[in-house]
């Protein structure tokens, strides 16, 4: 595989109001790495309604629009509509929204560009819950896990929502799943989506220290744990079917990953067991939708 | 050109010759030909315009907030229930001071589910920062589109055109078509105040601290102030060029009469008959149009009214636990004035009900007959 450069341009600048070890920091970074400054990205309601800092100051060096919570799939597309009346077709449209925005409260309109392929890159940036506003459930919390309204006494009864599996219904040129630890991966992402027209969608995973309560230092074993156990398998999806798979040889049992966190913190080995199977499933469901 | 065309079809006229570049919309009845005629242009290559034929009205605002945001003009309609899943984006929209112009053709909110004309979807977003315009015929609807760009452009500050559920929307009229020059001439191209541009990067609509937020919407208001010397100096201009014009208000019928009766949209046409036979008959009763409901044209109605002894407002919508709404407004605007005359407030014609000759009689007679209002809603037409 052709080696990676980082690129030396900072987009995110200094005095920004992430957290101690915000995965979604580091993850914005090397984001705006790839992209350039020919950039403009648009904000749903999120940590990054907040992250860059209030009026009259901004910590972003690319165009910036804030917009209402549901609606980034759709402000994203009169964005790139007026771009293109005005004979702009080299800027790049990036939306980054969280979980909330994308597999929650945003869906519809998300699903809504991608069904039109609307010509820009979608970044969702995963941190598996509400955190903006204090840690609350959303549908991409993982299964069992402990959030401020699934208390640890009934923990989240549900398994992740597969949001890949969703935006790959919609038959959108690329998708691809990345994170930070393996930043060469994320930015080659990143750079073949922006080689390419339509609906793209990166699906970030960005660990949260507060949300997961999980010490600072750990953001990137975090993650790197995330895709050696397969809970964030590296994929990468072409118009709806082509399946590449990014194959990790270092496998661990999903307890390696669980232990660190203390929103896992009460699972009992059956509990962990459970899990296992789930991520096991996951895995064997995305083998036979790469398979196809 | 004079044209027999539906109140729908004069939307779309209003927006050919506005030079709209981006359209977002999502079909509700009575909108719906609007959609579906605009569409039909486009495929045919007469309009050259981005349509993005979006899931919602939610997404429709939202796309014309990017759009506008872009520096490009933008258009959408809808009606009922679509501007009221609007809502939340109809405060951004202004927030934001983008001169995004919307057609609501107006028509009453379920529950129970009805597909008829009142006021009740757009009077409710009397709250949301958007100049509101409302419209008595089919000219009158495609006049306003063209006025409405001017105005929202000047004062960065969104538009309502409101037209009435198929008494409009569906009803055909001969409407003065003018041409494209003519309109370029009246109507140049947007030209936004901060456009998008990468290589000054700016961050737009960030958050805004309790130390600052006041400020902003200080500045809204102020903008709001700046619309009747506005949409005046653009109605004046229009009227010299096009030979039409309307004014935030209109007054009609018998001058110095002690009765004047307050109506908008179409039930105005219905009233201008009755009161002409009534003053014939020798009734001292005038009519009052109003066309801008925000802001409110308090001025222009004070000046209006002055030798009147009581006022007779026909609504039609209803704000549940006050009455009608034009009536409500009414009686605050007279509050401060030395002449606080007697305000009848009638509520009628809900869900598309007519409102006839001699429902407007019935009320003007009520209101002549009597002192004050015995009751603070008089309902006109009420099956008991």
């Amino acid at each position: 595989m052709k080696k990676i450069e980082i690129p030396l341009e900072e987009n995110l600048g200094h005095g920004h109001l992430a957290c101690a070890g915000c995965g979604a920091a580091i993850s914005m970074r090397l984001t705006l790495k790839a992209l350039g400054e020919k950039t403009i990205m648009v904000f749903p309601a999120s940590c990054w309604s907040i992250v860059p800092g209030s009026w009259p100051y901004s910590s972003f060096r690319i165009t910036a629009i804030h917009a209402g919570f549901v609606t980034a799939g759709a402000t994203a597309s009169g964005v790139r509509a007026a771009l293109d009346v005005r004979g702009d077709l080299e800027t790049q449209v990036a939306v980054w929204a969280g979980d909330g925005g994308t597999f929650d409260i945003g869906l519809q309109a998300l699903s809504g560009a991608a069904e039109r392929n609307e010509d820009f890159i979608y970044i969702c940036n995963d941190n598996e819950g509400y955190m903006n506003t204090g840690t609350q459930r959303s549908s991409a919390t993982p299964l069992l896990a402990w959030t401020t309204t699934t208390p640890v006494m009934q923990p989240k009864e549900n398994p992740k929502k597969d949001i890949m599996a969703i935006m790959a219904d919609h038959h959108i040129p690329y998708a691809a799943t990345a994170t930070i630890a393996y930043p060469e991966d994320l930015i080659r992402k990143l750079q073949k989506a922006k080689g390419i027209r339509g609906t793209r969608f990166i699906h970030l995973f960005s660990p949260c220290p507060p949300g997961w309560k999980m010490a600072s230092e750990q953001t990137i074993k975090i993650s790197r744990l995330a895709v050696r156990s397969r809970i964030f398998p590296l994929y990468e999806i072409e118009n709806g079917r082509n399946y590449t798979i990014q194959e990790e040889s270092r496998i661990v049992p999903v307890k390696e990953y669980l232990k660190l966190q203390g929103r896992f913190g009460h699972l009992t080995e059956k509990d962990i067991e459970t899990t296992q199977k789930n991520v096991d499933d996951t895995w064997e469901r995305l083998q036979r939708r790469a398979r196809c | 050109m004079k044209r027999v065309i539906t109140g729908n079809q004069a939307v779309a006229y209003g927006v050919i010759l506005s030079r709209v570049d981006v359209i977002s919309a999502y079909p509700i009845t009575p909108q719906t030909t609007i959609v579906e005629e605009l569409s039909e242009l486009i495929a045919s290559g007469r309009l050259k315009t981005r349509f993005l034929k979006v899931e919602s009205e939610h997404s429709a605002m939202a796309a014309l907030i990017g759009a506008s945001t872009g520096g490009v003009r933008t258009f959408t309609a809808t009606s009922s229930h679509g501007l009221a899943y609007m809502h939340e984006m109809l405060h951004w929209a202004s927030g934001a001071r983008l001169p995004i112009v919307l057609v609501n053709v107006n028509r009453a909110l379920g529950a129970p589910w009805n597909i008829w004309g009142d006021q009740s979807d757009s009077l409710s977003q009397r709250d949301t920062g958007w100049i509101q315009l409302y419209c008595e015929n089919n000219q009158e609807v495609l006049d306003t589109i063209v006025q409405a760009y001017r105005i929202a452009e000047r004062v960065k500050l969104p538009v309502m055109v409101v037209l009435d559920a198929f008494v409009l929307s569906h009803t055909s009229e001969p409407v003065e078509v003018p041409s494209m020059e003519e309109v370029d001439s009246f109507l140049p191209p947007f030209c936004p105040d901060y456009p998008i541009d990468t290589q000054e990067p700016r961050a737009y609509s960030v958050i805004t601290t309790p130390e600052y937020f006041l400020e902003f919407r200080y500045k809204v208001q102020k903008a709001m102030e700046e619309v009747p010397e506005v949409s005046k100096k653009v109605d004046d201009e229009f009227r010299s060029r096009f030979g039409r014009g309307y004014g935030a208000i209109e007054r009609y019928g018998k001058e110095e009469a002690e009765v004047v009766l307050v109506t908008s949209g179409t039930v105005t046409s219905t009233s201008r008959m009755v009161i002409r036979k009534l003053n014939e008959e020798g009734w001292s009763v005038a009519g009052l149009k109003i066309k801008r409901f925000r802001p409110f044209p308090s001025e222009e109605i004070y000046r209006a009214i002055k030798g009147a002894k009581k006022l007779a407002v026909i609504d039609r919508n209803l704000s549940a636990g006050v009455g009608g709404i034009f009536a409500q407004e009414l009686r605050a605007a007279l509050y401060p004035k030395e002449e606080r005359l007697p305000v009848f407030g009638f509520v009628s014609g809900l869900g598309g009900r007519d409102i006839t000759p001699e429902l407007i009689e019935e009320a003007i007679q009520y209101t002549v007959e009597h002192p004050r209002p015995e009751e603070e809603i008089l309902w006109l037409g009420l099956k008991k």
